[in-house]
């Protein structure tokens, strides 16, 4: 068997005596989709929190390919190969869309400060390549044309699009997307979904999904993992879990 | 033993400005609690009572009254110019990031300070006394009646005031909007008339300090509420700001600590100790001793 | 983004602006038109444009307000003009004389300026690695808490004149070497935040969490940006101290600071260009105003509560001038730009 990609090991974590997370386990294969679904407060952006390096889990282990992360900081955990997109958006609003985009780029650059004063031959030559490279990430999502724009003046499905373009060009390993397609309209949805798609093809990477909307996890991700109350409740394909009569306590309310 | 008496008079000391501190900080704290605002300013309402004190005093004994009555005067004026403070500049910033409101708090600050400066120049102008108590003697430690009457004002101030905000209805609206704004609004509490309530408090207290500052320090000028209105924020930071008997317990600490720095250190290390605190407090424990830490969301 | 020939035209452009500048201004002093007074407001406002932008650079930037500045500039101050004291008093090489530098004061006067930001920017890290751990008005309070130790501690020991300051410093500082290591600071300064640090530290002032998850390291670039910030401010002092020839303790206090937020603030922050305006308006200003010099701060004030009500984010906000622009738009040769051209930052 193939090491997964990414692995959660019995993850949790206490706050002040409340156990937020406990025992969370997930294993994600390469190009893997999988959503992370659950009642509102169920834990799972804490799980997110946990798996990115904003909060040290309490108990457990994340493995990327194999390879213990602990103790390391959200930047840390970026270069390792986790790279993130925000529940409610966090862009560099004022920055234009393209810098966001290059930000993101900073860990896999070299140039160092003393070359930037001097304006050395290596600056050029890597901020070069990062405006390539940002203006390729962007034509993925048919942004291009607003490279030049103001993040924060940009629609509100555009900004979802850019926030995952900026997790993209971090280069990882694995994607978490923290609901998506919140506050979009059906079509945006739909094209959001196919961009998703696209990029686990073209960049060949896991995903790991949290949504609220249960036709579009049920119809994209390969495996559901459910938690509630911090704890994972079910675990299989989309159709175990539609027909899980715990599942459906959970949402319903017992 | 000599000691016993140079450190017995550095304890009354540090009590007597530990006490004008403690009346200062509780301004900070208040104000902080509610809006989330280190208002700079505050440190200045202490020098324009010094100057009601100033003007007041000389009108109050030609017309045959006792000059404490000054008190009456800062109080109301201190209050009105926080009041107006709050409704002028900080009232359009509600909101606003926390750097515009800082630059806010700092320019009011400013402008207080230039407009007493030219209003009555810079030359500091000294104040005649006033309280007439009598010293309190016991053996070889004289207590200066100022220093009593400072402590023992403050002390009932406090207890007054703790009251205020703990039995009465405006008192449970400050501490319901402190906790939260938005919530209290939809309880039916008239959060701007709360808010302008604090800062006439606040500012209120602040009068009170001058003239107790005034009586024992007797010279106004137009900075004097500047150093002094800082060491007051640090007491209230190190009580935890937002926190009423914190502030308390921080401004007496911060006195003491000043007070015997002076005494068995150096007076000019004084500030820097001060200033030191300060730093320990924020980069150990930034909620201060009585406050509570809070992170932030993801 | 514009293409590397057209960055380079416009280093150039700037370039033949700055000689322009250094010759006229050399006019200037020759024929008499610039006396003694006029070359010493010309000294100052080069002085508060270092400061000015090196505050830019942590208020502005990486946005968050810093009110101990003016106490890097005292130990910048402070470092260089011991050390040309000590140069000329104790090792006996005549640096300056009535008036009269001779070239190893100019050599040492760099070398000292080298030692001044060296010394500032140390602080800088001793001071920026706690403070940094807090943010907003805490930021604020503790960088203010530093400034004032900074200052009881020059007063307190005596190698630094203690109260009643120093005196008798060479005055090293001529008007040409300090226009010129004002041009180098600004362009080191404008290097540096279009460069993919100053995008890091525009990215934490935008949003520390997504700067953070988008594998920035916070903490590194603060601490980066505060120190770069000292090292200028001690440059800055370290001319302030060798214009002048006298140091006091309190030319640093709290009101420095503040002055020199004022320029972050009206300039714009996060507009080196507007740091640089405001600066040369705000020294002149009062030169030329003399009857309302006493009106000052007091106008400053008014002024700046209303930028804040009306716009937040100061007078040019992050916008940036250039020449380049100007002189395309004068020859015709502008071609129409996206909205974000001209941003802070935004384009090379």
């Amino acid at each position: 068997m193939s090491v997964p990609v990414l692995k959660a090991e019995n993850l949790g974590i206490t706050f002040g005596g409340l156990k937020a997370v406990e025992g969370f386990h997930v294993e994600i294969e390469q190009k893997e989709l999988i959503g992370l679904i659950g009642p509102n407060g169920a834990g799972k952006t804490t799980v997110f929190n946990l798996l990115t390096g904003v909060y040290q889990p309490t108990e457990g282990a994340v493995y990327l390919n194999g390879t213990a992360l602990i103790g390391k900081k959200p930047h840390q955990m970026v270069a390792a190969g986790i790279a993130r997109t925000f529940q409610n958006i966090r862009l560099f609003k004022k920055m234009s869309v393209l810098e966001n985009v290059k930000v993101a780029f900073n860990h896999n650059m070299k140039y160092s400060g003393l070359q930037a004063i001097l304006r050395a031959p290596s600056y050029w030559k890597e901020e070069q390549e990062i405006d390539r490279k940002a203006c390729d990430l962007l034509s993925v999502f048919h942004m291009e044309e607003l490279a030049g724009h103001v993040a924060e003046n940009l629609p509100y499905g555009q900004q979802r699009k850019l926030e995952i373009a900026r997790a993209l060009a971090t280069n990882p390993k694995v994607l978490l997307l923290d609901e998506p397609a919140a506050g979009m309209n059906p079509t945006e949805t739909a094209e959001l979904m196919q961009a998703i798609s696209l990029i686990r093809e073209r960049f060949g990477i896991a995903i790991l999904l949290i949504e609220h909307d249960m036709s579009l996890v049920m119809n994209v991700c390969e495996r559901i993992v459910v938690i509630d109350y911090g704890q994972i409740i079910a675990h299989g394909t989309p159709k175990e879990i539609a027909n899980n009569p715990r599942v459906i306590g959970a949402y319903l309310g017992e | 033993m000599v000691d016993v008496t140079l450190f017995i008079k550095q304890l009354i000391n540090g009590f007597q400005v530990g006490s004008v501190y403690a009346l200062v900080a509780l301004g900070y704290t208040m104000v902080y609690g509610i809006v989330k605002l280190i208002n700079f300013a505050h440190g200045d309402f202490i020098m324009v009572g010094g100057y009601m004190a100033v003007f007041s005093i000389p009108l109050l004994t030609s017309a045959g009254l006792p000059a404490w009555l000054c008190i009456l005067l800062s109080v109301v004026v201190c209050a009105l110019i926080g009041f107006l403070t709050e409704k002028i500049a900080y009232k359009p910033l509600r909101g606003a990031p926390s750097l515009s409101v800082l630059i806010t708090a700092i320019a009011m600050s400013l402008f207080l300070e230039n407009l007493a400066l030219i209003l009555f120049s810079s030359a500091p102008r000294s104040v005649s006394n006033i309280f007439h108590v009598p010293p309190i003697v016991f053996g070889s430690v004289q207590l200066t009646g100022v220093s009593v009457v400072t402590i023992l004002l403050s002390v009932a101030i406090m207890a007054g005031l703790q009251l205020f905000i703990k039995k009465t209805r405006m008192g449970k609206a400050m501490r319901a909007v402190s906790e939260d704004g938005k919530a209290a609004i939809l309880m039916g509490i008239n959060t701007n008339r709360t808010i302008s309530l604090t800062f006439a408090i606040g500012s209120g207290l602040a009068g009170v300090a001058a003239v107790m500052y005034c009586s024992a320090y007797p010279q106004v000028q137009p900075y004097m509420g500047s150093m002094l209105g800082l060491k007051a924020f640090v007491a209230a930071v190190l009580g935890g700001i937002g926190n009423i008997p914190g502030a308390m317990l921080g401004g007496v600490l911060i006195g003491l600590v000043e007070s015997m720095t002076k005494g068995y250190i150096s007076t000019q290390l004084a500030d820097a100790v001060v200033f030191g605190i300060l730093i320990v407090v924020l980069l150990v424990r930034p909620a201060g001793i009585f406050g509570k830490n809070i992170g932030e969301k993801v | 983004m514009k293409s590397r020939k057209e960055t380079m035209r416009s280093y150039v452009i700037n370039l033949i602006a700055v000689v322009l500048l250094f010759v006229l201004m050399n006019v200037g002093t020759r024929t008499g038109l610039l006396g003694r007074y006029q070359t010493g407001v010309l000294m100052v406002i080069f002085i508060n444009i270092i400061l000015a932008i090196s505050l830019n650079l942590t208020t502005g930037f990486l946005g968050q307000i810093a009110l101990g500045h003016a106490g890097f500039m005292s130990i910048g101050a402070y470092t260089a003009a011991l050390f040309v004291k000590y140069i000329q008093e104790t090792v006996g090489i005549t640096l300056a004389q009535k008036g009269n530098v001779s070239p190893a004061g100019t050599g040492f006067f760099l070398l000292s300026l080298l030692l001044a930001g060296l010394v500032a920017a140390l602080f800088g890290l001793l001071v920026g690695v706690p403070a940094l751990r807090l943010k907003g008005d805490y930021l604020a309070i503790i960088t203010l808490g530093f400034g004032e130790i900074i200052r009881t501690m020059i007063e307190f020991f005596s190698f630094t004149g203690g109260a009643q300051g120093l005196n008798r410093i060479p005055k090293t500082a001529t008007l040409n070497v300090v226009y010129i290591i004002m041009v180098v600071c600004v362009m080191v300064m404008f290097a540096f935040v279009r460069s993919r640090h100053g995008r890091a530290i525009m990215a934490i002032r935008e949003d520390d969490i997504a700067s953070e998850a988008s594998g920035i390291p916070n903490t590194y670039y603060k601490v980066l940006a505060f120190t770069f910030a000292a090292f200028f401010a001690g440059i800055a002092g370290g001319i302030y101290g060798q214009y002048l020839g006298i140091l006091g303790a309190t030319d640093f206090d709290f009101m420095k600071s503040i002055d020199i937020l004022v320029f972050v603030v009206l300039g714009g922050m996060g507009s080196l260009t507007g740091s640089i305006v405001s600066a040369v308006g705000l020294t002149i200003l009062p030169e030329v105003l003399r009857s309302l010099a006493d009106y000052r701060m007091l106008i400053y004030s008014v002024v700046l509560v209303l930028v804040m009500i009306f716009k937040p984010s100061g007078l040019l906000g992050t916008y940036e001038f250039s020449l380049t622009r100007l002189i395309d738009r004068l020859t015709g040769r502008q071609k129409k730009q996206p909205s974000a051209a001209g941003k802070g930052g935004a384009s090379e």
